[in-house]
């Protein structure tokens, strides 16, 4: 219970939050929020011992007991590590946010509160163990994180961002859920500890394919990999703790978390290794290569982030390799599973740190826009250092962090090359090429974004703001990250003992028993292998074409923008809006005769495609009574009115044999031994009559031209076929009689039981006086009906209609 | 122009009674031959029609001073009661009840109280079809 409880920790917190806010205005919200991240780091850090011994804790909470759902708090390896960079790295985002965000400015019990949230849904999302309560949380960082896209509501920027990542995020959020839903009607439980359990059934399955498919679009769609990725660059509107936290270090890592955790029940697959590792080096080589086209400080790190997060998602394919070679422990294969884990350590400290500097630079000079920004390296010293310990990690520099997971990256896509299955062999030789391609490219961005920033030329005239150093409260956090950034370099070993060898020993659990056998020893020096010789060559050419960056960037121009993705969401949100309205409106005309057109039009096909369906033409003309001459006379007069209404070209005369119609069915009556139907249709149809002709004489004398009914061969076509329906039915009804008919009942007993000798008055009153109760409560409204429209004429008083 | 019409009320004064008349009788025979509530107020309302035709509205409401929406709805209740009734007596909704009585002048009659709920459903009948007559008549 304690460990769920926990996830639930920051959203009670968050309760009190705008009462700190009103009441205790003089002192930073920030200040309280602080304490909750901090306190959930210092205690999941007390249990860093259990998970590097392979243990787990577990904790439940029933919720629908019924229906199988609870909430379950399940921590390895791989939860504390998320756990501990969302709390680890929420507190360093919250400390910067009280230096960023002003508090007589800004609405602080909505940022701390929406913020709040997503810890609570992030912790959610990493540690459940039940489907179904992931996906809850799942769409819980989605709402919080379009609450916070959208945090300065007043900007249209900020609405589209918040718009497009909701649309983006949800659609595939929902798609996970199909997924789920089908893993848990092939497992026939919810439990993903179960379902890694009996991952070598679950392949043979027919679902599999679609669970797997429906699973990685949730995955793809949160960590924005191609073509998903769109939303992250206009999700930069956001207030910049936002951007650090949510779209760098922790909800785009939802993704690759849902890939990890399911990587030992889908790793048995090829397609799950081609699209993982595919899509990842694709989307990888992609943002890097646009990363160069931005001009903004936060669009460069947005799609460094897309980028960086494929390169993660490439070796998390990668790893999935590892499940089909023999003794993979002892091949380069086990390197893929580390390095994916220890890349997204890595990231999320340098790339916090980097939102920050990017965060620092708009707040002290008003500008993010790279162009006008240069010269800031005197100016702002520490910021300078920190943005270029971040992107000398970013870009693989030795002494940084991300150099030596570059390398073990690097090592990883060799390897594939020497896979030899699901035609690895012919096309695995482009997963090196592409990964070292879109290196290069990650080198000069970097280098882009730290030398354009704060080298060159200081240009005060264009800043805004006068430019200087941010205050130390701000600096805080991104030096702490930044010092991390180097210490990770110098102490790799301690930080894949503790962090990532326990996460690996979760993500690859057929492989491992427990964290101590995931025998890969990080070492800054390899000696001299191709990883070296290609980082070599990374350095090389990407410092050439960072020292040409200005006469080759023009080029990116040359795109088209009408072909970029994300003209083609905008067309299809366009499509969707106006193309829907368009759809609509061709077929709601608002004339009652269309709809009419429609409803018998189906009506004839579905009751002639039932008949043909199912055979049930059989008519049989044994059972019939012989025809009379009376019959006979009054179905020619019948038809003969029939005729005369349709063709008559006066009003008058189609209500007089209308008229004619009704006496010749109360003949009808008459004939087939039915009184009291004759009775009561003989008064009826000469009331009715009577009505026709007062509604006749009170037509508007304007449009009162007599003129016959207009020809159309389609009402014909569609008036023909529900005759030929109906009369089909009538008679395939008639000829197969199921059951004897209830009657004999009722002339055995009307006396008897009910006491009278008119079965149809006692059917009426007795034996089903449910239904006349009704038929008269019916008529009563109608009356009250007529009596209200009469004498209620509102719409002829002026001014009193509730639309005007 | 003002037409005389007193050969139509003088022989309306006779039918009216015998369409009256008629109208009951059918309404009463109605559990044993042709007929019931439904008819016997539909012929109940013709006979006031008629009765309009050769007078006027205010003349019929003067000699008949009826608020018909109001039978109505004495009628609903007439008839929901019926056989809401049952209940009482412990057996399910719309379980009727018939005797035979030996009544003064009449003899020996069956009473039944289905004719309590066809009565509902006479005057139901009346008052609806002379609630929608004389609102589409007045209407200008």
């Amino acid at each position: 219970m304690s460990l769920v409880f926990l996830i639930f920790l920051p959203i009670i917190a968050a309760l009190f939050i705008p009462l700190l806010f009103k009441k205790i205005g003089q002192i930073h919200t920030g200040w309280f929020v602080l304490i909750v991240p901090v306190a959930l780091f210092l205690y999941y850090a007390t249990i860093l011992p259990t998970t590097m011994e392979g243990g787990t804790v577990v904790s439940e909470f029933q919720w629908i007991p019924s229906l199988d759902i609870a909430v379950i708090a399940y921590l390895d390896g791989l939860s504390l590590l998320f756990t501990l960079l969302i709390t680890g790295i929420g507190a360093l985002v919250v400390l910067y946010s009280i230096f960023y965000l002003d508090k007589n400015r800004e609405q602080l019990h909505n940022f701390y509160v929406y913020l709040l949230i997503f810890m609570s849904a992030m912790l959610g999302v990493v540690q459940s163990d039940h489907m179904i309560s992931l996906y809850l949380f799942w769409e819980l960082t989605s709402i919080s994180s379009f609450l916070l896209i959208g945090y300065w509501y007043t900007r249209d920027r900020s609405r589209f961002g918040a718009l497009k990542s909701m649309m983006i995020t949800v659609f595939g959020g929902l798609m996970m859920l199909g997924g789920f839903v089908l893993l848990s009607i092939m497992g026939d439980t919810y439990s993903i500890r179960e379902l890694v359990a009996q991952s070598p059934e679950l392949a043979n399955h027919d679902f599999f394919m679609w669970a797997l498919v429906l699973i990685l679009l949730g995955a793809f769609t949160k960590s924005a990999q191609f073509p998903f990725y769109i939303w992250l660059p206009d999700a930069m509107e956001a207030p910049t703790p936002v951007s650090a936290y949510l779209h760098s270090a922790t909800m785009v890592k939802a993704g690759l978390y849902l890939v990890a955790r399911f990587t030992p029940i889908f790793a048995v697959s090829g397609t799950w290794l081609w699209l993982v590792a595919g899509i990842g080096l694709l989307t990888m080589f992609w943002g890097s290569f646009f990363a160069l086209k931005q001009k903004d400080l936060k669009g460069i790190l947005a799609f460094s982030t897309v980028s960086q997060l494929g390169l993660i998602m490439s070796l998390l394919g990668a790893s999935a390799a590892g499940f089909h070679v023999e003794n993979a422990a002892e091949t380069a294969f086990k390197y893929a599973g580390f390095a994916a884990i220890f890349h997204l350590v890595n990231h999320a400290v340098f790339k916090g740190s980097l939102f920050m500097v990017a965060g620092i630079v708009d707040h002290e000079t008003g500008t993010r826009d790279i162009r006008k920004l240069g010269g800031l390296m005197s100016l702002m010293p520490i910021s300078f250092t920190v943005a270029m310990i971040g992107s000398f990690s970013m870009a693989g520099l030795p002494l940084f962090g991300g150099f030596l997971s570059k390398e073990q990256f690097l090592t990883a896509m060799l390897t594939l090359t020497e896979f030899d299955l699901f035609s690895m062999d012919a096309w695995g030789i482009l997963f090196p090429v592409i990964a070292w391609i879109g290196s290069v490219f990650t080198f000069i961005y970097s280098f882009y974004f730290v030398f354009h920033t704060f080298a060159g030329k200081h240009k005060p005239d264009q800043l805004p703001k006068p430019a200087h150093e941010a205050p130390a409260g701000m600096l805080v956090s991104p030096v702490f990250m930044a010092v991390l950034v180097i210490l990770i370099f110098f102490i790799p070993n301690i930080v894949g003992d503790w962090l990532v060898k326990p996460a690996v020993a979760a993500i690859q659990p057929f492989l491992y028993n427990s964290p101590a056998e995931v025998d890969v020893h990080v070492a800054a020096w390899h000696g001299f292998n191709t990883e070296l010789y290609m980082t070599i060559g990374i350095f090389a050419v990407g410092g050439l074409m960072f020292w040409t960056l200005r006469k080759w960037q023009r080029s990116y121009e040359v795109f088209p923008d009408a072909l970029t993705l994300n003209r083609l969401y905008d067309n299809l949100m366009f499509l969707g809006d106006v193309g829907a309205n368009r759809f609509s409106k061709t077929y709601m005309t608002g004339f009652i005769r269309s709809y009419l057109v429609y409803m018998f039009s189906f009506l004839v096909i579905i009751v002639l495609g039932t008949f043909v369906l199912n055979g049930a033409f059989a008519i049989d003309f044994a059972n019939l009574a012989p025809i009379g001459f009376y019959e006979i006379v009054i179905v020619l007069t019948l038809l003969g009115a029939t005729v005369t209404i349709l063709a008559s070209k006066s009003r008058l005369t189609a209500i007089i044999a209308l008229g004619a119609v009704g006496y010749s069915v109360a003949l009808f009556f008459v004939i087939f031994r039915a009184p009291d139907l004759a009775l009561t249709q003989l008064v009826i149809e000469t009331i009715s009559v009577a009505l026709f002709l007062l509604a006749f004489y009170h037509l508007p004398q304007i449009s009162r031209k007599e003129e016959r009914m207009r020809f159309r061969f389609g009402n014909a076509i569609i008036a023909v076929g529900v005759g030929v329906t109906m009369t089909f039915v009538a008679l395939a009804a008639h000829s197969q009689k199921a059951l004897p008919s209830i009657s004999e009942y009722y002339k055995e007993t009307v006396y008897s039981e009910a006491g009278g000798g008119n079965i149809v008055n006692v059917i009426l009153v007795d034996y089903r006086g449910f239904d006349t109760l009704f038929e008269i409560a019916v008529l009563g409204i109608a009356g009250i009906g007529i009596l209200t429209m009469i004498k209620l004429r509102l719409s002829k008083k002026e001014g009193q209609h509730e639309n005007k | 122009m003002r037409t005389n019409d007193v050969m139509l009320q003088t022989a309306t004064k006779v039918v009216t009674f015998i369409i009256l008349l008629f109208a009951v009788h059918i309404f009463f025979a109605g559990h044993y031959t042709p007929g019931g509530g439904f008819v016997g107020g539909l012929l109940t309302t013709s006979a006031i029609v008629l009765l309009m035709l050769a007078f006027d509205m205010n003349t019929v409401r003067k000699i008949l001073p009826i608020n018909y929406v109001v039978m109505t709805a004495v009628g609903l209740l007439l008839a929901v009661g019926t056989a809401a009734a049952s209940i009482v007596f412990d057996v399910p909704f719309f379980t009727h009840a018939y005797d035979y009585f030996d009544l003064p002048l009449l003899g020996e009659t069956s009473l039944h109280s289905a004719m309590l709920f066809d009565a509902g459903v006479y005057l139901v009948v009346v008052g609806v079809t002379m609630t929608i007559i004389q609102t589409i008549g007045e209407d200008e």
